[in-house]
């Protein structure tokens, strides 16, 4: 925080005005606190892609791909299901993202638990497969020819939107994203299979021995990892853009995975921290407007968190971090 | 222009030529430096971020000084700062390096926006071309061989670092380091300071890289400069086995298959322009099946690689 302070000083600013932006932009109003849970929606999935995965010792960071290929399949199930009642189309769509997501994703756990081919890598490599799988589709097989500004996909239907949570502006991701973070706290801290996962990630020869079916808990936990990141793509597609187009790739899913690594792979303390980010991320144009800065300054100001923040795990501890967090 | 058409289908071969070169040249650098660092024991996915900020104090200090070479020498420091922050917050206990590549990355692009807002606009000395094609009366066989001088220096650079890695004492100890850390510790070598010199000289070669993209091909600094160069050369570097004339072959590759997609849009084959830009990636993901196992490490993999542990 201080490093960015004196960044900020030096490139002219009030470094305490800035920060007061922040918290105003991000938390200072009303207004600020739904576009702030608006945007740590998608990161609560995406980070979920890679803390299921870490219980088992998986480093993951297919969450960009996943959110991407689950955006494509929920158009695709849109328009397969076009004529269908809102509510099944909606529930299709669902469906269809987590599925695609946690195909793509748990892909790359069969290739890690059957050929031991490392699952960082080809996470990263199947993100750019998706990315460039979306672009093909969008100018081609699937491009609606009214819209010429950006290659972009049929739109799902006004009427199969997901809408906004009654009272309030920010649509029902919010409440998607809470309830996946919810479940997958139960599923790691209070099953069976959570407890056999965190086994595996604690000591893999052990977990062998008791007879832990180790290839089948890695593919299980890379596809419902892959699943939440395909979910965050339904949202942003169902939500947010109405189709798919190359606005889709933003870089949430690796916001996810600073995500996950800063709340340690707790996958409850996936929420305070995806809404911080979304709140970094959210008061960016008011920081812009009122300070004259260019809109990279918050990015900066993230990256300066996220190295303090990893950094200094070691040295503080739990506690210590939560507090860094509520800054 | 007239000989365009005569030329045909040979201009297919002769564009993913140019673009092996051009598009490849940036990959060549990044990807030595990520053998490198990955070759004392470390992943630097900041290297992204350390590819933007080269291109962007690239093409600001040649627009300054009107120096490009300056340029490419001040994205190297820069790079090799960023290198050296990511390794020392790597050498922290329980800091895992993927999370602060990423966090880098980050930071690395972030800043280069940042303090590159004034430089979108302004033309900033680019660094001269070779002339290779002044034998041949077509327009694009010239076009094809036009290389620039860092091209050349990339690939000297890929057997000298293959030399050094292999028959120097300073290379026998990145690789024990890479290798094991406790072997290395124990005849005498400090391995963290060998990783913070693999992986800030690793960010220096990244940093002349991005420069190589602002002052030559594309040749101007703008925020979507990198499509993900950075971390493609992550993957390049498994690709390529941690070899650094292999890396230099694998670059020329990547950078070919990129050309590929609108080489074949010029002769009339438009369908599927974007599936061919995912080509590299598949083959990347097919020789890692094909060649790793569950039960051994993949031949010249660094044992202290948190990928292959």
């Amino acid at each position: 925080m201080a490093l960015f302070g004196v960044f900020l000083a030096l490139s002219g600013a009030n470094p305490i005005d800035v920060f007061a932006s922040i918290y105003r932009g991000a938390f200072g109003s009303w207004f600020a606190w739904q576009n702030t849970l608006q945007l740590a929606a998608p990161f609560m999935l995406t980070a979920l892609c890679t803390a299921l995965p870490a219980q088992l010792g998986l480093i993951v960071i297919g969450g960009e791909g996943a959110l991407i290929i689950g955006g494509i399949a929920a158009v695709v199930a849109a328009l397969a299901m076009r004529g269908a009642p809102p509510f099944a189309v909606i529930v299709g769509m669902m469906a269809g993202g987590m599925a695609a997501g946690g195909l793509w994703v748990g892909l790359a756990g069969a290739l890690r638990a059957y050929r031991g081919v490392n699952e960082t890598i080809s996470t990263l490599l199947l993100n750019y497969i998706a990315i460039a799988l979306m672009n093909h589709l969008v100018t081609g097989p699937i491009r609606d020819p009214e819209v010429v500004n950006r290659p972009s996909s049929w739109h799902v239907g006004e009427a199969n939107m997901i809408g906004s949570i009654p009272g309030m502006d920010v649509h029902w991701g919010l409440v998607i994203g809470l309830v996946a973070c919810a479940a997958a706290f139960v599923l790691m801290h209070s099953t069976v299979f959570g407890f056999a996962a965190r086994m595996v990630g604690g000591n893999v020869r052990a977990a062998r021995l008791a007879g832990l079916p180790v290839p089948l808990l890695t593919i299980t936990a890379c596809m419902i990892g892959g699943a939440a990141a395909g979910l965050a793509g339904m949202v942003e597609v169902a939500a947010v853009h109405g189709r798919v187009s190359s606005s889709l790739v933003v870089g949430y899913g690796y916001t996810g995975v600073l995500v996950a690594f800063i709340a340690r792979q707790n996958p409850l303390a996936v929420v305070p921290t995806a809404t911080l980010l979304g709140g970094i991320n959210a008061s960016s144009g008011l920081v812009q407007r009122t300070h004259d800065l260019p809109d990279a300054t918050v990015l900066v100001m993230q990256g300066i968190i996220f190295l303090m923040i990893l950094v200094s795990e070691p040295l503080y501890g739990r506690f210590r971090m939560l507090q860094r967090q509520s800054i | 222009m007239d000989s365009v058409i005569p030329l045909g289908w040979w201009g297919v071969p002769l564009a993913v030529l140019g673009g092996a070169i051009r598009a490849g040249t940036p990959f060549i650098f990044v990807s030595l430096g990520e053998c490198l660092t990955e070759k004392s024991g470390r992943i630097n996915l900041g290297l992204e971020g350390t590819l933007v900020m080269g291109a962007m104090s690239a093409y600001g200090i040649s627009y300054l000084t009107g120096s490009p070479w300056l340029g490419v020498l001040v994205a190297g420091g820069s790079g090799m700062v960023l290198g050296a922050l990511h390794a020392w917050a790597c050498s922290r206990p329980r800091v895992n390096d993927i999370a602060v590549g990423i966090a880098l990355m980050v930071f690395g692009t972030g800043l280069a926006f940042y303090l590159g807002k004034p430089f979108v606009q302004p033309k900033a000395p680019g660094l001269p071309a070779i002339e290779l094609g002044w034998w041949s009366d077509h327009s694009q066989v010239r076009a094809a061989l036009q290389v620039n001088a860092l091209f050349a220096v990339g690939l000297v650079l890929a057997p000298l670092l293959r030399w050094g890695l292999y028959n120097t004492r300073w290379g026998l100890a990145v690789r024990a380091a890479g290798d094991s850390a406790d072997a290395a510790q124990s005849l005498g070598y400090r391995v963290d300071r060998i990783r913070l010199i693999s992986t800030a000289l690793g960010g220096f070669l990244a940093g002349v890289g991005g420069a190589f993209l602002s002052l030559y091909f594309p040749g101007s600094w703008n925020e979507g400069l990198s499509s993900g160069q950075g971390l493609m050369a992550v993957a390049l570097v498994i690709f390529a086995r941690w070899d650094p004339i292999l890396c230099v072959l694998a670059s020329l590759l990547f950078g070919g298959a990129s050309a590929l997609g609108p080489a074949l849009q010029s002769v009339g084959i438009t369908s599927g322009y974007y599936l061919f830009n995912a080509a590299p990636y598949v083959l990347t993901l097919l020789i890692m099946v094909a060649t790793s196992s569950t039960r051994r490490l993949m031949k010249g993999t660094p044992g202290e690689l948190s990928v292959s542990k």
